[in-house]
């Protein structure tokens, strides 16, 4: 039993985890047998025998039990609900295109629907069953209040409210102007700009996924593994001085764990070529910079070809797709920059102190 | 639920069509509206709405300033005494400071110093670790060395001295947190920034 823990213990930590993840997302949107019935319930069993027999351990339920920590349990189980159901609902629907057959909600009805009393009265019974959700869950859990605030102290470790904490662990491997105010702007204004993006009308109205495979792809990306997940970890991976524990490791405060993080300019200018920093910035900063210039001017170019996206660029015309692939780009410097910062200790591409510039 | 509207609607179509044919009755007036507020009276009257619009606004606006400025703030000086330099054992982090006033009192390598203790990531106050010999913020892990020079974590300057001096009067050591010292800037070589003990 302790073999399994330790094990479960390093997989868990994040260079592995998220390496695991990425593997069983690409298996996950590949497979036809999870977006079964059958196979929905295999998910629904695996994880709820996860939790039940993890919950024996003290150290794992120390974390879970708290009353901050519940909502996300219910999370894990929420997102596995609606991810299946929709790609549930999609294959269904695929198959029925290919047979040549009407789509699942076109054979339902073909009229539109009203609002009242269709979608009011759903709604309202909703509402119903959430306030009394709501009202037992605030007599059963009492709300985690801590004493009162002094500036000084901040509790360890100090997490922000649950739906930040994706940001939060952004944070740990970006520039706080970065990762608190240039990627969540980015988030908001991409999200709001998919609709002007996005010219593929297949799927309005109903479920699909091989008619829009690379965009929920890209979208599930982003959404279940760099936002929940990242929610996930920080809510019950990261303990005592934002360290990273296993699921059943103790949260030891005095946990140490050494963390050297350089940045590029110090691996090829000191490492690498083995001379001192240059003086003057731009200089001493220009892999960083082309780096970036390639990444974000010439990469969009090269990728046009791939086979992932092919045809994206003829349908989308030049300003759409670079956008796009701009936006795309800049989410996938989050994957990019934790792995080098977990393999190669790297801190920033781009390190300018002199104007508050770090990327 | 489909019945009230439909009673109630024709109500304000019927004054609809009444302001309506009510209109075209009007043209034969505009000389006599006209007449009743000149031109000269509207932009007096309308000076006299901005006139008050912007004393208002004005006043609004000082108010919200003046309450910018408390007459009592709660807060420990930013000045303050923390006794004689022989309290500070050599080579140790003293945190008696820490909770009431935000510094931590080095004395390293022959130096005593105030460091501020807030991370210069996003603000959270780090905790020192004795055990490791780093100073350890709890929000995203950024790490410090004694003196305060970073080398962990996403933090991307190193933390901030405060003025230090010996008061002439009793000889205690006196920190002035009004006045910061920054490594990158080059400050940390200034006298005010550190005591030789």
């Amino acid at each position: 039993m302790e073999a399994i823990k330790s094990i479960i213990n390093f997989l868990s930590y994040p260079e592995w985890s998220f390496t695991l993840s990425l593997i069983l997302f690409g298996l996950a949107m590949w497979s036809k047998a999870l977006w079964t019935k059958a196979g929905g319930w295999i998910m629904l069993i695996l994880i709820t025998v996860f939790f039940g027999l993890s919950l024996f351990d003290p150290n794992f339920f120390v974390v879970v039990a708290k009353p901050d920590n519940v909502p996300i349990v219910m999370m894990i189980y929420i997102i596995g609900f609606f991810w299946w159901y929709a790609m549930y609902k999609a294959h269904q629907n695929d198959r029925r295109i290919e047979a040549g057959e009407p789509t699942f909600e076109k054979s339902e009805s073909e009229d539109r629907i009203f609002t009242w009393p269709d979608l009011v009265f759903s709604e309202f019974i909703c509402m119903v069953l959430l306030t009394v959700g709501m009202v037992l869950w605030s007599i059963l859990l009492k709300a985690p209040l801590e004493e009162p605030a002094n500036t000084s102290v901040a509790p360890n470790p100090s997490k922000a409210p649950w739906y930040f904490l994706g940001l939060q662990e952004m944070l740990v491997y970006f520039d706080p102007w970065m990762a608190g105010v240039v990627l969540p702007g980015l988030i908001i204004v991409g999200l709001m700009a998919i609709p002007y993006i996005d010219t593929n009308k297949k799927g309005n109205g109903y479920y699909t996924f091989k008619e829009r495979k690379t965009e929920i792809v890209l979208f599930l990306f982003g959404f279940v593994i760099l936002w929940s997940e990242l929610i996930v970890i920080g809510t019950f991976l990261r303990g005592p001085n934002w360290n990273f524990f296993g699921p059943y490791e103790y949260w030891d405060i005095n946990k140490v764990e050494p963390l050297v993080n350089v940045d590029l300019s110090e691996i090829i200018w000191i490492k690498i070529l083995g001379v001192g920093l240059p003086g003057h910035w731009f200089v001493r900063e220009i892999f960083g910079l082309l780096f970036t210039a390639f990444y974000f001017l010439v990469l969009p170019v090269l990728l046009i070809k791939n086979k992932f996206i092919d045809g994206f660029y003829q349908k989308m015309g030049p300003t759409r797709y670079y956008v796009g692939m701009f936006l795309f780009l800049t989410m996938m410097l989050m994957p990019i920059k934790m792995y080098l910062r977990w393999f190669l200790n790297l801190k920033y591409f781009v390190h300018i102190q002199e104007f508050f510039l770090n990327l | 639920m489909t019945e009230t509207p439909e009673e109630t609607k024709p109500e304000p179509a019927a004054q609809a069509s009444e302001a309506k044919s009510a209109q075209p009755a009007k043209p034969a007036k505009p000389a006599a509206a006209d007449a009743e507020v000149s031109r000269r009276g509207f932009f007096s009257w309308a000076a006299v709405a901005w006139v008050g619009f912007t004393a208002a606004a004005g006043g609004c606006l000082t108010a919200w300033g003046r309450f910018m400025f408390p007459n009592v703030l709660y807060e420990p000086p930013t000045s303050f005494k923390v006794g004689p330099p022989s309290d500070f054992a050599p080579d140790a982090v003293d945190e008696r400071f820490v909770e009431s006033n935000g510094v931590f009192i080095v004395n390293d390598q022959g130096q005593l110093y105030a460091l501020i203790a807030i991370c210069t990531h996003l603000g959270c106050p780090p905790n020192w670790l004795e055990a490791q010999n780093k100073f350890k913020c709890p929000c995203h892990g950024s790490g410090y060395y004694r003196n305060g020079i970073n080398f962990e974590g996403p933090t991307p300057r190193p933390l901030e001295r405060a003025a230090i001096s010996i008061d002439p009067d009793d000889g205690q050591v006196l920190v002035d947190k009004a006045q910061k010292f920054l490594w990158e800037r080059g400050q940390w070589d200034d006298p005010s920034s550190f005591l030789t003990a």
